[in-house]
């Protein structure tokens, strides 16, 4: 099996799951213990918390304080009905997180216009009355990287906040300084599944969504997890040290990549791109059987979240795709443990299996 | 650490073995159980593979929405219930007062246990199966009768008491894996029917959006197949410690009522909560003087002041688990001994 879902989810980095296991024993060690107890042990795993939260503040910028989460939608969540918003404005290929969590706040929905390379025009004007804009860092399904500090600049000029969904590119670009709340998710970075944080910048005022013990300053009741901090901080910490290294192995693979499918048509920019994505089309292809026919490559035909779902993509059709190109796009996603070899098999595979279903060349 | 004794299973529960193993392979397989292709799958039929075992250990034929813990369970349930809730007991835990919002507060008698006529009502009554300090259970068998009769909903918070006691007949259920031996970050909603609730979209059938966490899944089923064979050997024990803090001139919280065999509330007459913590503490002996959640504030509790009961600011708690011994009791037996003595020599 060759694994190029890379956006769906990462496969856990050996070193986050190594610091996970102290804070998972048994009776023999008190890594257990609730980091909310006040005795020694609740004392250790508090400070396992802290630490890792300072591991994944580094992906961040400095004035701000992050809030654990049990996802990024929850972190979306908190941070868009927390503000109790009534005019958000959004791009039209937010994640569904996003898109859902605004529509279902009562909130009056702006939609900012999309360049058929799949981003934001930097000079946007934000619509009268906005007070909260949210924008991804990085496209899940297209992989294209937004302005976002212009966006942050033209939110505060409009008198808004500015939300980013950064769970696609923190931890690969360095981070932006001018958003007022970011928000994260540990296994897109190679972190464990079950934890994701929000970013809030100091002096930022939020509502809190589930109630109880009042743990992360009230914002956030519920017993954290030290073992998922621990693996989600130090994910952060190896993805930080690697940035330069893990942008450099996927360029070569996306190069490699690119040259091994020469008849397709890339769908988003190809330089304002998170290159770990490649998100192709061929005509009169059909993307679905495709992935069916394709047994041994995990691939997909967009996010995980809609898969399944039989619409299509509303990335592609925002950027100008009709139905049917955006039923004949395929989202190849690789990344840090990405072989360049497993690469070139599936690419081939891909090649073949497309040209097995009768799609025309050129 | 030197020595540690860890008297605090009600707090969070060590991780039973099985469901480490459990965790390790779950994390052997990565894929996002919302993608179609292959992987996916296997992580799609492994995810619904720990629901059905979770639903099978516990013996409930209903629905279940994995969440992040109780607190997030009893959210859900108190945020898009489709009937406004109308009351909650007293005792609760903070998750639920939090929410109670207008709701009427259920008094409890000096054993703790709410009158299950009071609940009669025409609404979402939320009311715990075992209080997590005193251990008291309350009559959910009689509560839930009541309550369905007068066309109401029963949410059981069950968060102590699921993989130890059998599951109430309520409507709703919160329970939390870490307390009964499966990792912190994953608990559960169970329902009765999904028309109980308004859905949020996303996964989970539409009612937790969030990419499930497989291995925590996967470990929880491991951690509720383990059992509960221990209960008997627990309630021995508790047994024998309380007759020796009685002997030493302490108080057990509700001693007469009915309650779970691992947790227990005693009093040590002239020494505060806050500094038999640290004397505890400082002999490597963790126990507690309320919830974790709310020890970390020293408010007296607000579970003991409910029942009437005088000396909520000299409590704590004591909870004991699958890996309690004899050994284990009489050196807290002696630690408390010696704290008591101590109190009388000051």
């Amino acid at each position: 099996m060759i694994y190029l879902d890379y956006q769906a989810t990462t496969p856990l980095a050996p070193e986050a799951l190594a610091a996970m296991l102290p804070w998972l024993s048994g009776p023999e060690a008190p890594g257990f213990a609730n980091p909310h107890s006040p005795h020694r042990y609740g004392r250790a795993a508090a400070a396992a918390v802290e630490i890792a939260r300072d591991q994944v503040a580094a992906l961040l910028p400095p004035g701000g304080r992050i809030v654990f989460t049990g996802s990024a939608t929850e972190a979306i969540n908190l941070a868009i009905l927390g503000r109790r918003s009534r005019q958000v404005a959004v791009t039209p290929i937010e994640h569904a997180a996003v898109l859902d969590t605004a529509q279902a706040s009562g909130a009056t929905l702006h939609r900012l216009p999309m360049r058929p390379d799949g981003i934001v025009p930097a000079d946007v004007a934000i619509p009268e009355g906005t007070d909260l804009v949210a924008v991804m860092q990085v496209n899940n399904e297209i992989g294209t990287i937004q302005p976002v500090d212009a966006l942050a600049d033209a939110a505060h000029r409009a008198g808004a906040l500015f939300l980013c969904d950064a769970v696609q590119g923190a931890g690969k670009l360095p981070p932006h300084a001018d958003a007022d709340m970011i928000a994260l998710s540990a296994h897109k970075l190679y972190g464990p599944k079950g934890i994701g944080a929000l970013w809030v910048r100091d002096g930022v005022e939020l509502a809190p969504l589930i109630h109880g013990g009042g743990q992360e300053h009230g914002l956030r009741s519920g017993t954290l997890s030290p073992a998922l901090c621990a693996g989600f901080g130090a994910a952060a910490a190896l993805a930080a040290a690697r940035i330069d290294e893990d942008a450099a192995h996927v360029a070569v693979l996306w190069t490699r990549a690119r040259a091994l499918l020469p008849e397709w048509t890339l769908n988003g920019s190809a330089e304002k791109r998170w290159h770990g994505n490649l998100n192709v089309r061929r005509e009169g292809l059909d993307a679905a059987r495709l992935i069916s026919d394709l047994r041994d490559i995990a691939f997909s035909a967009g996010s995980a979240c809609a898969s399944g779902s039989g619409r299509p993509s509303h990335v592609l059709r925002a950027i100008g795709l009709t139905d049917a190109q955006a039923k004949s796009s395929i989202r190849i996603g690789f990344g840090r443990y990405t072989m360049l070899r497993d690469l070139e098999d599936a690419c081939v595979g891909i090649a073949a299996a497309a040209a097995a279903q009768g799609v025309c060349s050129g | 650490m030197d020595n540690p004794l860890y008297l605090d299973h009600a707090a969070s529960a060590p991780l039973h073995p099985a469901a480490l193993d459990a965790l390790v392979e779950g994390h052997a397989i990565w894929a996002n159980p919302s993608s179609p292709h292959a992987p996916g799958r296997a992580v799609r039929a492994a995810l619904e593979d720990a629901r059905e075992r979770v639903k099978a250990a516990l013996g409930w034929d209903g629905e279940l929405i994995f969440t992040s813990g109780a607190t997030e369970a009893l959210a859900i349930a108190l945020g898009r219930c489709r009937l406004p809730l109308v009351a909650v007991s007293a005792v609760e835990h903070e998750a639920v007062l939090r929410l109670a919002g207008e709701a009427a507060v259920l008094p409890v008698d000096r054993a703790g246990r709410i009158d299950s006529e009071a609940a009669a009502l025409a609404g979402l009554v939320t009311i715990q199966q075992v209080n997590s300090e005193t251990g008291v259970i309350q009559p959910l068998g009689e509560i839930v009768t009541a309550v369905r009769a007068a066309g109401g909903l029963l949410l059981a918070d069950c968060a102590q008491g699921a993989g130890k006691l059998d599951l109430p007949p309520a409507d709703l259920i919160a329970i939390a894996a870490h307390k009964f031996g499966g990792p912190i970050g994953i608990g559960a909603l169970l329902l009765r029917d999904w028309s109980l609730l308004s859905p949020s979209g996303g996964q989970e059938h539409g009612y937790r959006p969030g990419t499930e966490a497989m291995p925590l899944a996967r470990a929880m089923a491991a951690a509720l197949e383990a059992g509960h064979g221990w209960l008997d050997e627990a309630a021995r024990l508790r047994a024998q410690l309380e007759h020796g803090i009685v002997a030493a001139g302490g108080s057990v919280i509700a001693a007469e009522a009915d309650r779970i065999a691992t947790i227990g509330a005693y009093v040590m007459p002239g020494m505060s909560s806050a500094a038999q913590l640290i004397r505890f503490d400082g002999m490597g002996i963790a126990v507690s003087a309320g919830s974790a959640c709310s020890s970390g504030s020293m408010k007296p509790s607000h579970v003991v002041a409910a029942m009437g009961i005088d000396g909520g600011g000299e409590m704590i708690r004591v909870s004991i688990g699958r890996d309690t011994t004899q050994d284990h009791i009489e050196r807290f037996l002696g630690a408390w001994r010696e704290v008591a003595g101590s109190r009388r020599a000051a």
